[in-house]
């Protein structure tokens, strides 16, 4: 790591903190995915990784080159830009293909395809249950 | 001082990352639906892009960008093919 000594303090207090941060979050979000019980959990946890701790990185990154190089070395951007626009395409497909087929197999922890008739005309007081919202959505 | 703070800290970026992969990667051989393993895997890709991102820093050369831009892309088209292979039972129809 020859190229660090030439780094001033504050770039690489910034770098240090940037990968410390995104790295513990990807850690905790990957955490979360061993950890949960059932896949409708699991699936929330790996975009704490993709959100924030893509980003810290990427920063931390851009930070490093540009300091480095003494120019701005934005490319690294890209990445960012690219996960955080196609991680909900690919966790929206997974979370559609896991209902289809719960509800392909009767599953009865998942709401039906069709609501029970009247279920969605909800008076204004009575909060709507769970299992019903997510029915009609 | 600036080199040790910042090699401490790739260090421990490293290896937090390297326990966020082997989580992934238990998830992905013990997970009990096929989805399981499929968002494991797509897990896995963005820890082993995130990885080389570090690597980077580490020796200072911009070399990994492009290895890990490559991979965050297979990792997409990968991720989504599976997960229509398990909605349709084809990948294209």
């Amino acid at each position: 790591m020859s190229h660090a000594a030439d780094l001033p303090l504050w770039a690489a207090v910034l770098v240090a903190f940037f990968l410390v941060l995104g790295a513990g979050l990807t850690l905790i979000g990957s955490y979360g995915f061993f950890r949960l019980k059932s896949f409708y959990d699991r699936i929330h946890a790996p975009t704490l990784g993709t959100s924030w701790g893509t980003a810290a990185i990427v920063l931390a990154s851009m930070i490093c080159f540009s300091v480095l190089q003494s120019r701005f070395v934005l490319h690294e951007i890209l990445i960012g830009i690219f996960v955080t626009v196609t991680m909900p395409v690919t966790l929206m497909l997974l979370g559609r293909a896991a209902l289809y087929r719960d509800r392909a197999e009767r599953n009865p922890d998942v709401p039906a395809m069709d609501p029970p008739k009247g279920s969605l005309t909800v008076s204004q007081e009575e909060e709507p249950s769970a299992g019903q919202d997510a029915a009609g959505t | 001082m600036s080199e040790t703070i910042l090699s401490v800290a790739v260090t421990a970026a490293q290896i937090m990352l390297a326990a966020a992969m082997a989580f992934a990667l238990l998830r992905m051989m013990r997970g009990p639906r096929a989805q399981d393993r499929v968002l494991g895997l797509d897990t896995l890709y963005v820890n082993a892009m995130l990885m080389l991102l570090v690597f980077g820093i580490r020796t200072g050369s911009t070399f990994y960008y492009e290895a890990a831009l490559v991979i965050a892309v297979l990792g997409f088209v990968a991720t989504a093919a599976l997960a229509k292979f398990l909605m349709r039972g084809e990948v294209i129809e």
